[in-house]
């Protein structure tokens, strides 16, 4: 029997806020733990949650720009469950009136993927637990950090599909500012539904919920397993129960999780505590108005206004830093093509051998169009250029100086040049010989000796010309 | 509607509470009881009315995302009935 796979994604995004969503404590990760928290966000009797307005505002800003329906009333529900994470108890969510429905994601291919509704919430703490001694540490310092949840209709049908969705998320997400969707630090989070079902059959089968799955791989690989571990069962005549399983990395298969499972009933009811939003379509509208240019979009102009190929407009829009970082270098009096060649070629290499992002580009913009400004104009060669970028690159990017104070400007001197010409020609006796007999690599090893002559300094159209004419008068 | 024993057993192990044979059946009965009343709700035909709202008259109340002071650790962990300095600590929370 040939199978198909449906799967419908849940993901969990904190949002780029400084505080909490329902109180004044820090967001900031890495803090030591249980030094972010306060009456409201552990729960404490006759702490009164109130809403945080920039929550609200980036959540609305990710529902926007996929494309959903914003409710003019929402509200918040309490989420009840008995887990060590949750000191309270329950979780502020919104189940009856969610702050957005009815979204899409165009993922390529001709693909949609159709958004059911994205909800405001607040994260659970976080529980370590000791081998030793059976015991399990929390960390409260994660509880109240507000989270958009984002629910898929089941309309993936492949983990390239989930993938190419998640990266389009993620990108649209850090593009609006609303969450740095840091897989890592868990500040992007994926829980994924997949059955499988006979193919053409219109009914969805059984499903079981993935949890723990800590990156885009991990991702593809749970999903690949689980669809393999369902149609197996149903090959054998088996049925698939329904139940959250976690993804085991180093196990390479799924698990069925047992500690949540009589959590599941989570006897929603509307909080008392948080009076209702009602958004203004005068607000909403001027958000809309306001989106700023997404990743494709920019990639479109790169290509149309500057003349970028395809790729070089993917790669750099791939990162909005890069892309922010390239468009300032083109503000800067930089031709496009050429601040990308750099961008993409010798900035990326510096980044990458010293093992930084790309928010973390210690050259300051004016360096590098500073560069290119004086490749362009013929003072500096590319060459030379290239060494020149390697050695400001950490040291604050004062080009100028450096050229200056290494002597490094281009020699486009005729006469300079030609006198170095004729000493390679004079000290290279066999090379001048090869030439003669006919062998044409002869030449650019004698070019070679006179940009070597030259320190590299020397413009290679110049040096070109001059060892043409010297060979000539040679023959 | 009638509320079985072990729907109570239920609900009781969702509130993480442990109920005696006396104490089950007395909740039995009243849950039955709440949920007597709620049906009565139910029957009324509710299809045209708006979901009700808050019983305070107050809407879109927020706070500007500026950082306040959290407790000293050491106060929060006051609360704790098992700490170590940095954490609170729980039985095993089998994952």
């Amino acid at each position: 029997m040939i199978w198909e796979t449906v799967i419908g994604l849940e993901t969990h995004v904190e949002l780029a806020t400084r505080t909490k969503i329902f109180c004044g404590c820090s967001t900031s990760f890495g803090a030591p733990p249980n030094t972010h928290c306060c009456p409201v966000c552990t729960g404490m009797p006759g702490a009164l949650p109130v809403l945080n307005r920039r929550a609200v505002l980036l959540a609305v800003r990710a529902g926007l720009a996929l494309g959903c329906t914003v409710s003019r009333r929402c509200a918040f529900d309490r989420n009840n469950y008995f887990y060590p994470d949750l000191p309270k108890a329950y979780q502020i969510s919104q189940l009856y009136l969610p702050l957005c429905r009815d979204g899409a994601v165009d993922i390529g291919g001709g693909k949609t993927i159709r958004i059911a509704e994205l909800h405001l919430e607040e994260d659970a703490g976080k529980l370590v637990h000791d081998p030793w001694t059976e015991q399990s540490l929390a960390d409260f310092n994660r509880c109240g950090v507000p989270l958009i949840e984002i629910v898929t209709r089941p309309d993936f049908s492949a983990a390239e599909e989930v993938i190419a969705y998640l990266e389009k998320l993620k990108l649209t997400l850090q593009y609006l500012g609303v969450s740095d969707c840091k897989i890592q630090e868990g500040s992007l989070r994926c829980d994924v539904n997949l059955s499988v079902r006979p193919a053409g059959s219109r009914e969805l089968g059984t499903r079981t919920e993935l949890k723990n799955l800590g990156s885009f791989k991990a991702i593809a690989r749970a999903i690949d397993y689980e669809a393999r571990r369902q149609i197996e069962l149903l090959e054998e005549g088996r049925p698939v129960v329904q139940q959250t399983r976690r993804w085991d990395e180093n196990k390479d298969a799924t698990f069925p999780m047992r500690s949540k499972e009589n959590a599941q009933d989570y006897r929603y009811f509307p909080d008392p505590d948080l009076p209702p939003l009602e958004l203004e379509e005068a607000w909403l509208d001027s958000l809309a108005a306001a989106q700023p240019e997404m990743a494709w979009e920019k990639a479109a102009r790169y290509q149309t206004q500057w003349g970028l190929s395809a790729d070089d407009a993917r790669t750099l829009t791939g990162r909005k830093p890069l892309a922010d970082y390239f468009e300032a270098v083109v503000e800067l009096g930089a031709p496009p093509r050429r601040a990308a060649g750099w961008v993409l070629g010798q900035l990326l290499a510096a980044l990458g051998a010293r093992g930084l992002e790309a928010e973390h580009i210690p050259l300051p913009p004016a360096a590098l169009a500073r560069l290119i400004h004086l490749v362009e104009t013929g003072a500096l060669n590319r060459n030379t250029a290239a060494r020149v970028l390697e050695a400001v690159f950490d040291a604050g990017g004062d080009v100028d100086g450096y050229v200056a104070a290494h002597g490094l400007g281009q020699i486009s001197d005729p006469a300079a040049v030609e006198e170095a010409a004729r000493a390679a020609l004079a000290a290279n006796p066999k090379a001048l010989a090869d030439w003669r007999a006919g062998k044409g690599k002869a030449k650019g090893f004698l070019v070679g000796q006179v940009m070597a002559r030259l320190q590299g300094r020397a413009d290679p159209a110049l040096v070109n010309r001059a060892v043409d004419a010297l060979l000539e008068e040679s023959k | 509607m009638r509320m079985s024993e072990e729907m109570a057993d239920y609900v009781a192990g969702l509130a993480m509470l442990e109920l005696d044979g006396e104490e089950r059946r007395e909740m039995a009965g009243e849950l039955e009881k709440i949920l007597d009343y709620m049906a009565a709700l139910d029957s009324l035909d509710t299809a045209h009315a708006p979901p009700p709202g808050p019983v305070l008259p107050l809407k879109n109340v927020l706070r500007p995302d500026e950082p306040a002071p959290s407790l000293p650790r050491e106060e929060l962990l006051a609360c704790a009935s098992a700490r170590d300095g940095e954490y609170f600590l729980t039985p095993r929370a089998v994952e």
